[in-house]
């Protein structure tokens, strides 16, 4: 492995194999990885769902559930081999040596107990202190983990604490006992990028202080690289590549990280780049779509909706926008800003409390929503569901998914002609044919977000919602998605009012932003612009937060 | 502090929120006595034979002559003072039929629960350790099988193994040979009564007479209780707080305590409500099964000579003592579940 | 609409593939398939007649002739028990039947709007499980008149509330799944969504409670014929039967009770058994 003198090693892995027993026999999850950390380095381990990267953590740290096994390898910690190690070698390990931080932090907080006490509890496995001492140490971890008002969070319960508060409780679990390793499985997925950033610098923050090795697994080629000073990236159980993170992203070596790299969005990536080859879907030709002409009817005018729901809570507050035929808007915001809220009253799934919503001119509106799916403009306002494993009915196959607005709104009866149409729209999103008879558990996630969309542009829609349709997805998968999205735009002049979280692919996709925090506009303006440039203070916390690779001029300045 | 507040508070609210079921109670017993195929003028008058003037007398008297919500009002003002009407059977106030024989239902009842608790827990506990084991095996089979053998088929199977072949339980009727001397009364419990009175000869003739009844009861819900307690223990030590515990380094003991039951615990505080609704049917076949004088078998006897207003007393009777202990559960698992707090 | 594609003979194949995996399950489903043709057949397979009385035969243990032996009227116990599962199993299934269709509609219509109908609803399950369910349906007997028809009545009024609670609660985490939006946004009804939607998806959960409902119906429906309610001698069924026994049991006739004991138990048995083995092939996850 890279240069790392393996007398001075923290951890050393060598030709690590888990298998998995499951229903359907024997799955190996890790095929022989090796790898070393040196005391008080930061490794990034990155690789895409189903690379082995949480199996090779957990293998590590001797926490696989009981069906998974390491087969062969060995693991050496301090130089002890460690591989075997069971029962009190093993406790004494765990906390004291090496601790974990895991993905769901709340989840990962015994639910019935006080942050406090679970933090003394950690404590009190490893050393010999009264629950008294413990307990005003725990005190100390909390205020070493930046939590506001620690006193009063002693006595707290995980579901009293934000997803935020509860990773920092997790991290003062963890270096409770000083240990020497530390491994974070995708620490901050599922925090808002705002939280995101703040965890993450605490964390490199408190392991540089302490000289803590960490392993940082995540999916997030771009976390890896603003935190760590070594990236390994993972494919299908093995070790691919492995750099420093600048040469990783600028002179990636192995096929499968050159995809990867390019696949996942930075600050300046064009959605032409994301797939290297354009494999999958041949690519159009790219060229600027001109600004829809002045004068041009306004496609939708949503004007001043508010949405309170039945326990008074407001969802969301005096929310206006205009789109024109063929434009792509953008909705940005973390969970809770009422974007998923406003994306389905301007769908006219649910009612908005107050305001009206003009579509083409037409008070849509006014027709409620229960009544609206006889509407005629049903059709026009489409719209594709964030998890594509549960936007399929379980009971429909790929074709009567796809067929279904077809039958509904366009009131194609069975036949050719329906046949055809589905077969065509299949075509459209890229689906092989053959997959159409198949039901949604027998796709997988990239094919069912196809079946998704095919789903929604098969009655030629005119407004197509798209609520974080990639969201679920791996990246790479996801840049196919975003390709043949922008592609499917361009050949319908659809407009696109797209939701997500993910400033990088909004600004890729959209033409225009609007962000959204506590259900209210916070800024909108023209997407380039607007991150390259935010006048408000949240929008530039929030273009801030999110990972972004170095340019390549600083790659000059570092020597290969 | 808080939490004694907050445990209050949420008590209050519970209580409140429960009125109404307990109004729908009231109603739906009210009902049961316009529907059932007796004339309640006919209790309240001196016997079967009275003559019709004095029924019709008493008909106005009780109001049976005004419309219904005006009956119902006055049914309802009745069970606020503790009229339940009167037994035909035993020519006594209802109220204070069921009363002289709720101690012995609650005695048998409460304790197969203690007894159906005691080994039920642990070996659900014990099945959810070992999964895949011998021991697994064995709970799941006696759970398989415990809830699909009726109360009355086990109660009638113990009586013949132990009493008929083995000879080691007493003769299968009652509560108390009728030739013991009874201790005096306290809590009307026998066998504290006999403690209390020091009498350990009659509390072992009580204990003895209580085992079979109590242990058929309890053999019905040690079944769902077991198999609750293994599901719900077997969720807690896969979850990711358990991981978290033992990635820490927490001891055997702990984890398993601390973190692991007391978490599965939650659940099986949850259904001990409904066991205990089953308990109290189930009550009813195990009194007539063991002619144990309470309150379930004077309803049956009641019932089969057609005289409602016992009836209709005990189903009152046990639909607010199903209210309450819904009531204490629920504070239970109030106090248990810090997340139970802030809903 | 020609939307499912399913087609029969894969369905069947599956199944198969399923029930060689779980042989319990297989074997509860035939012990179930058993105990309908018993019913069906019962008048046909029952050697001897379930009513007539022949009092020099009386109360005779198990023998070549009497395989279960006979009662104190001399009336041949198997007999007995054969043709009582007509009745039992009648009054199960009814019940369950009828509990399920109005239940799982309700449940799933409330589960899916919530507002004021599903708070009235709620109220109404609060009342119904605010008695112990065995004794609200001594008491509905009791009210409504000592007949079968009562029986299966109240037994379906107790099974209710389970299948309201339970279709609302599968509804209920449906209702916003991306595959339900999507129906709306493909130009489905509320209602339509409810009934073509939501409940096709529910009702293998559905089934699951389905089986485990109906032993729980039998052990009820032969509880209160055991306490004299619904059923009247000489009519074969099986708490009845047991009751009858009860009294012979201190002096050792164990076979009156333990055949219909074992009658009832092994129904049950069977159908929970069935019911857990449903649910283990529809979601592995809650397998205990």
């Amino acid at each position: 492995m890279t240069g790392s003198d393996s007398t001075k090693a923290l951890l050393e892995v060598e030709n690590l194999k888990v298998t998995f027993s499951t229903r359907r026999g024997l799955v190996e999850a890790v095929r022989g990885v090796s790898l070393s950390l040196a005391p008080g380095e930061m490794l990034g381990l990155v690789g895409e769902s189903g690379s082995g990267k949480s199996v090779t953590g957990f293998a590590v740290t001797h926490l696989l559930d009981k069906a998974g096994r390491i087969t062969d390898g060995r693991i050496r910690f301090k130089g002890q081999d460690i591989t075997r190690a069971g029962g009190a070698d093993l406790r004494s390990l765990h906390g004291a040596a090496m601790s974990m931080i895991f993905q769901n932090p709340r989840a990962a907080l015994n639910p019935i107990r006080t942050v406090g006490q679970q933090i003394a509890d950690a404590i009190l496995a490893h050393r010999r202190l009264s629950r008294q001492e413990a307990l005003a140490e725990a005190l100390q971890l909390l205020k070493a983990v930046q939590i506001r008002d620690p006193e009063r969070r002693m006595s707290a319960y995980p579901h009293e604490l934000s997803g935020g508060m509860c990773q920092r409780v997790m991290i003062a679990i963890a270096i409770s006992c000083s240990p020497q390793l530390l491994i974070a499985d995708e620490p901050t997925t599922g925090l808002d990028v705002t939280t995101q950033k703040v965890v993450m610098d605490l964390l490199a923050h408190i392991a540089a202080e302490r000289g803590m090795a960490t392993i940082l697994i995540t999916h997030d080629l771009g976390l890896a690289a603003r935190y760590c000073a070594r990236v390994v990236v993972m494919e299908q159980g093995r070790l691919v590549e492995e750099a420093a993170p600048l040469t990783l992203f600028h002179r990636p070596q192995h096929p499968y990280t050159k995809r990867l790299v390019a696949a996942s969005p930075t600050a300046t990536s064009r959605i032409e780049d994301l797939v290297p080859d354009g494999d999958g879907i041949p690519l159009v030709e790219v060229t600027e779509l001109p600004p829809p002409p002045h004068g041009t009817p306004l496609l939708l005018d949503v004007k001043n909706i508010v949405k309170r729901f039945d326990d008074g809570t407001i969802g969301v507050a005096d929310f206006s926008m205009t789109m024109r035929g063929g434009e792509s808007v953008g909705l940005v915001g973390e969970s809770g800003s009422g974007k998923s809220t406003t994306s389905r009253m301007i769908c006219r799934l649910i009612d908005a409390s107050e305001g009206e919503i003009l579509f083409d001119g037409q008070a849509i509106g006014q027709i409620p929503a229960r009544d609206f799916h006889r509407s005629e403009l049903r059709k026009d306002i489409q719209i594709v569901f964030q998890d594509p494993n549960d936007s399929l009915n379980p009971r429909y196959t790929a074709f009567d998914c796809i067929a279904h607005p077809l039958f509904r709104l366009m009131n194609m009866r069975s036949g050719d002609k329906m046949r055809r149409r589905v077969e065509e729209c299949a075509e459209r999103v890229g689906l092989p044919r053959e997959l159409l008879s198949r039901f949604p558990h027998q796709l997988s996630g990239g094919q069912k977000a196809r079946v998704g969309i095919a789903r929604a542009i098969a009655c030629k829609p005119r407004l197509l919602v798209l609520d974080e349709p990639t969201a679920a997805l791996d990246v790479s998968v996801q840049a196919v998605v975003l390709q043949l999205l922008n592609k499917l735009r361009r050949e319908d002049n659809l407009a696109f009012l797209f939701v997500s979280h993910d400033l990088n692919v909004v600004r890729m996709m959209c033409d225009r932003t609007i962000v959204l925090r506590t259900g209210a506009i916070v800024e909108q303006g023209e997407s380039r612009a607007l991150f390259a440039n935010p006048q408000t203070d949240y929008t530039r916390e929030l273009v801030d937060a999110v990972p972004h690779i170095a340019p390549p001029v600083a790659l000059q300045a570092c020597p290969v | 502090m808080n939490t004694i507040g907050a445990t209050l508070l949420r008590a209050g609210r519970r209580f409140v929120s429960s009125l109404p079921a307990l109004f729908g109670v009231l109603v739906f017993t009210f009902l049961l006595m316009r529907v059932l195929p007796g004339d309640p003028a006919v209790f309240f008058a001196s016997g079967p034979n009275a003559g019709k003037e004095e029924i019709e007398v008493i008909r106005r008297q009780l109001g049976l002559d005004k419309p219904l919500p005006n009956q119902l009002v006055i049914y309802l003002a009745d069970v606020g003072r503790g009229n339940l009407g009167r037994s035909m059977m035993t020519g006594q106030a209802v109220a204070k039929d069921l009363r002289e024989r709720l101690p012995a239902s609650l005695e048998l009842t409460l304790t197969a629960l203690l007894i159906a608790l005691v080994s039920a827990v642990p070996l659900g506990v014990i099945a959810a350790l070992r999964p895949g084991s011998l021991v697994d095996h064995g709970v799941r089979l006696f759970c398989s099988l415990g809830v699909c053998v009726p109360t009355f088929v086990s109660g009638l199977l113990l009586i013949y193994v132990f009493y008929y072949l083995l000879g080691f339980a007493p003769d299968p009727t009652g509560r108390i040979d009728i030739f013991t001397t009874m201790p005096p009364q306290r809590t009307s419990f026998l066998i504290i009564d006999f403690l209390l009175a020091g009498d350990f000869e009659g509390w072992s003739a009580a204990a003895r007479q209580l085992m079979l009844p109590a242990f058929t009861m309890a053999l019905f819900v040690i079944a769902p209780l077991a198999r609750i307690t293994r599901a719900s223990m077997l969720v807690s030590l896969g979850s990711d707080f358990v991981r978290t515990a033992r990635s820490v380094g927490l001891s055997w003991w702990r984890i398993v305590v601390t973190y692991a039951l007391r978490n599965a615990i939650l659940p099986v505080i949850t259904i001990a409500g409904i066991v205990f609704s089953t308990m109290l049917g189930a009550n009813v076949l195990v009194e007539k099964v063991f002619s144990w004088p309470g309150v379930a078998s004077y309803a049956l006897d009641a019932l089969l000579v057609s005289d409602y207003a016992p009836v209709q007393g005990f189903v009152l009777l046990m639909a607010t003592i199903f209210v309450i202990v819904n009531l204490l559960v629920d504070l239970l698992y109030g106090i248990a579940d810090p997340r139970a707090t802030v809903a | 609409m020609s939307m499912t594609t399913i087609e029969t003979s894969s369905t069947l194949r599956h199944t198969a593939f399923v029930l060689r995996g779980n042989p319990v399950t297989a074997i509860a489903a035939g012990g179930a398939v058993l105990l309908a043709l018993m019913a069906i057949l019962a008048p046909w397979l029952a050697p001897y007649d379930p009513i007539a009385s022949d009092v020099p035969a009386a109360l005779q243990p198990p023998s070549a002739a009497h395989w279960f032996g006979t009662d104190q009227l001399g009336r041949d116990v198997l007999s007995r028990l054969v043709v009582a599962s007509r009745l039992d199993l009648t009054i199960a299934v009814t019940a369950v039947a009828v509990s399920f269709a109005i239940g799982s509609v309700i449940g799933a219509l409330c589960g899916y709007a919530g507002g004021r109908l599903d708070k009235a609803v709620g109220r109404f399950v609060d009342v119904l499980m605010a008695f112990p369910l065995f004794v609200l349906a001594m008491a509905m007997v009791a009210a409504l008149g000592n007949r079968v028809e009562n029986i299966v009545i109240a037994t379906a009024i107790i099974n209710l509330p389970f299948y309201i609670r339970f279709a609302r609660a599968e509804v209920n985490i449906r209702r916003n799944l991306g595959w339900v939006e999507a129906a709306r946004a493909c130009g489905e009804s509320h209602v339509a969504v409810v009934l073509r939607f939501l409940l096709p998806n529910v009702l293998p959960a559905m089934a699951v409670q389905m089986s485990l409902n109906l032993g729980w119906a039998i052990l009820n429906a032969a509880g209160l014929s055991f306490i004299g309610l619904g059923v009247k001698p000489p009519t074969p069924e099986w708490g009845i039967m047991v009751a009858e026994g009860a009294r012979f049991i201190s002096t050792g006739r164990w076979w009156l009770v333990a055949f219909p004991g074992l009658a009832l138990m092994s129904a049950v048995l069977c159908f929970n058994l069935l019911g857990d083995g449903l649910r283990d092939i529809l979601d592995p996850r809650m397998r205990t």
